[in-house]
Order: C-alpha cells, then structure tokens, then sequence
C-alpha cells in the first residue's frame, strides 16, 4: 500500500507513482496500466480517484485508453523522453533553491556536486 | 450527476438538546461519502433518521425521491450500531435472517465476502470478537443490492488487519449505481476513500466537498483538516 504522505490530491500522487513506473521502466510503451479496480484495490483509493488519474494522464498524452481493453502507455518515446527530462529538471531546480536558499553560490553547487561525483568514480 | 440524498433545512432535538442544527445537504448518486465529526456531532442522528429510526423535529428528508419509510427501507442498507442479531444465532442463520428479510439479498455475494472475511459460517454470533462483528455486519450490508450502503463506524476498535480487509471490501464493492455513506472520526484510515467529505461540527455542516479537492485548496489531507477544524 503507498503511504499518501505529501499534501497533494490523491489523484495527483497517483499520476506521479504512475509517472515513476514509466521512468524507471516498470511500465514500458505500449504496456496496459492496472485496471482501475486493480489499482483501486492495490492502493486502497477509492476507483473514482484512479479513474480521474488515468483521464489526467491521458490528457497529458502519456496514456491513451482503448475502449474495452483498458487503458496503455504511450508508444510516442518522445513524449516519455519529454516526461523524464521534465522530472529531472525539476528535481534539479529544486535542489537549486534548497541550495540557493542556504545561501550557496551557483559556483558552490557545481563545486559540491563535482566533488561528489569524483568520490562515486 | 444526480442526486440520491437531499436534506433541507433538517433539525433533531431532543428535549432542549439540538442533536442537528439546519442541516441541508445534497450527496449525488455513486459517490462514498465521508461524513465526519467526533462524538457528539450529530453523525449518528443524521443517520438514525436517514434509515426512517427517528423523525426530524424540522426540515425535509429526501432518498431517492422519497421521505424516509417503508420505500426507502428497501433500498437503504444498513445495520445499526447496536447489535440486532440473536444471541442463539450462528452465522448461517444471521444470512438466514436477511435473506427473508429483503429481497435484494445476495446469498451468493453474501458468502464470498464471508470467505473473503475469513469468518465461518457454523461461528456462533456471541462468539465474536469485535473486529470480527463489524467484518459480520459489513458482509450482511453489502451484500444486498440496495442504492444506498450505509456504514456508521465500520473500523472503530477492530485491529489493523480486519481495518484492512474491511476497507477492501468497501472498495471492492463499490459501483457507480450507488452511494456509500460511511461515517467515522477515524479519518486518517479513511480519508483515500472517500469521495467527498462533511464534516459535522456541533450538528450543523461545518464544510463539506470534494476530498481532493479541498486537499488541493488547503494544502492539506483531509486528517489534518479534520484536526484543525476539530482540534483544541
């Protein structure tokens, strides 16, 4: 069961699972999403919260639904690429302010953050 | 969408006590409706008079078209709170009881939540636990075809299993052609299934809307919502 922590609507938390499930690949082009009743019972939400996901999703063009077969991934890769590079953008300008905020200089970060990867190697 | 309930301008008092207060409110056809409040607010008497058991002292009470009664009986489901099956019965007979009781009673629907419940059937009713009694009143709830489910504390004092398996079977029963009213003070085990939320405040409407909504525009869940509105 996903623990519905942040203070976002529930349908919303669940595009961004969803999203996640694409990024890392879990669901591929083309894959069927659960059906709502299955996700709906997996998460313990109720079906129309699931449904109003699936209907924001689609119209963001990264699901489509086939009537009677249910509801897949976009086959478009552009449209996935577009959404993982929207995901890390914005987990990185986050990261930015948070810096910014603690009164870091651009120059710090790229300092810190190249350290950082010179230790990974 | 349209609606199941209507409720206009109802009051309930009891002798100078007033249980509610101009309560008016309209809960559309397939949605789960959480009506929320802590003791006292008046939960139970909206309900008890929902289900034709007291008579408002004031206002209009409108299921389906119809004052409560006779006609809306046989398509409200509900079980009160206080505990109406026989001590000498056993489950069967519980199922029994209900099958001659209303005729949109599933016998079939009635036995796979039992299974699903992990209750059995030759278990005598005096012999159940508390959590093990709400899983017995939700299978006998759900299991007639009505329009209206009505729920008064389903999970309160059962363990985190049975809450689980209560839950699911709230959601795996729900279906678009009915409403589902569920009242609880437990909001945070609940609140992901809700459609819309009310809250009841000293018997009148504090709020009321759509729980994703209302997340959206407070910034915040519906629990922490309900501790601001409830809190000290």
């Amino acid at each position: 069961m996903l623990n519905f922590n942040e203070n976002l609507p529930i349908y919303i938390q669940i595009m961004n699972l969803i999203k996640k499930r694409i990024i890392k690949g879990e669901l591929k082009e083309g894959d069927k999403l659960p059906s709502v009743r299955e996700l709906s019972t997996e998460l313990k939400v109720n079906p129309n919260t699931i449904q109003r996901s699936y209907q924001e999703l689609e119209r963001e063009n990264l699901v489509y639904t086939q009537r009677g077969m249910g509801t897949f991934v976009t086959e478009d890769q552009n449209i996935i690429k577009e959404l993982k590079q929207n995901v890390a953008s914005n987990l990185v300008n986050s990261f930015i302010e948070d810096m910014k905020s603690l009164g870091f200089s651009l120059e710090d970060i790229v300092t810190i953050i190249n350290d950082k990867i010179g230790e990974g190697k | 969408m349209a609606n199941i309930i209507e409720i206009k301008g109802l009051s309930k008092t009891y002798f100078n006590k007033k249980a509610l207060n101009n309560v008016t409110l309209t809960i559309e056809k397939g949605k789960v409706v959480g009506i929320l409040g802590p003791n006292g607010s008046g939960k139970t008497t909206l309900i008890k008079i929902l289900t034709g058991i007291l008579r408002p002292s004031n206002g209009e009470v409108y299921i389906d078209g119809n004052k409560p009664g006779v006609a809306t009986k046989s398509i409200v489901s509900y079980l009160p709170d206080r505990n109406f099956l026989y001590d000498w019965m056993n489950i069967q007979d519980a199922i029994n009881f209900f099958k001659d009781f209303y005729q949109d009673f599933d016998e079939k629907k009635a036995y796979e939540l039992l299974d699903f419940m992990k209750l059995n059937r030759d278990m005598k009713i005096n012999s159940l636990s508390k959590g093990m009694m709400e899983k017995l009143n939700l299978t006998l709830v759900l299991s007639r075809n009505a329009k209206v489910y009505i729920f008064d504390e389903p999970i309160a004092g059962v363990d985190p299993v049975a809450r689980d398996q209560i839950l699911d079977a709230i959601i795996n029963n729900y279906n678009e052609e009915s409403t589902m009213l569920i009242t609880t003070h437990l909001v945070r085990d609940m609140e992901n299934i809700f459609d819309d939320v009310i809250f009841l405040r000293e018997g009148e409407v504090y709020l009321q809307g759509n729980a994703d909504r209302l997340r959206e525009e407070r910034n915040m869940k519906i629990d922490d919502l309900y501790k601001e509105i409830f809190g000290a």
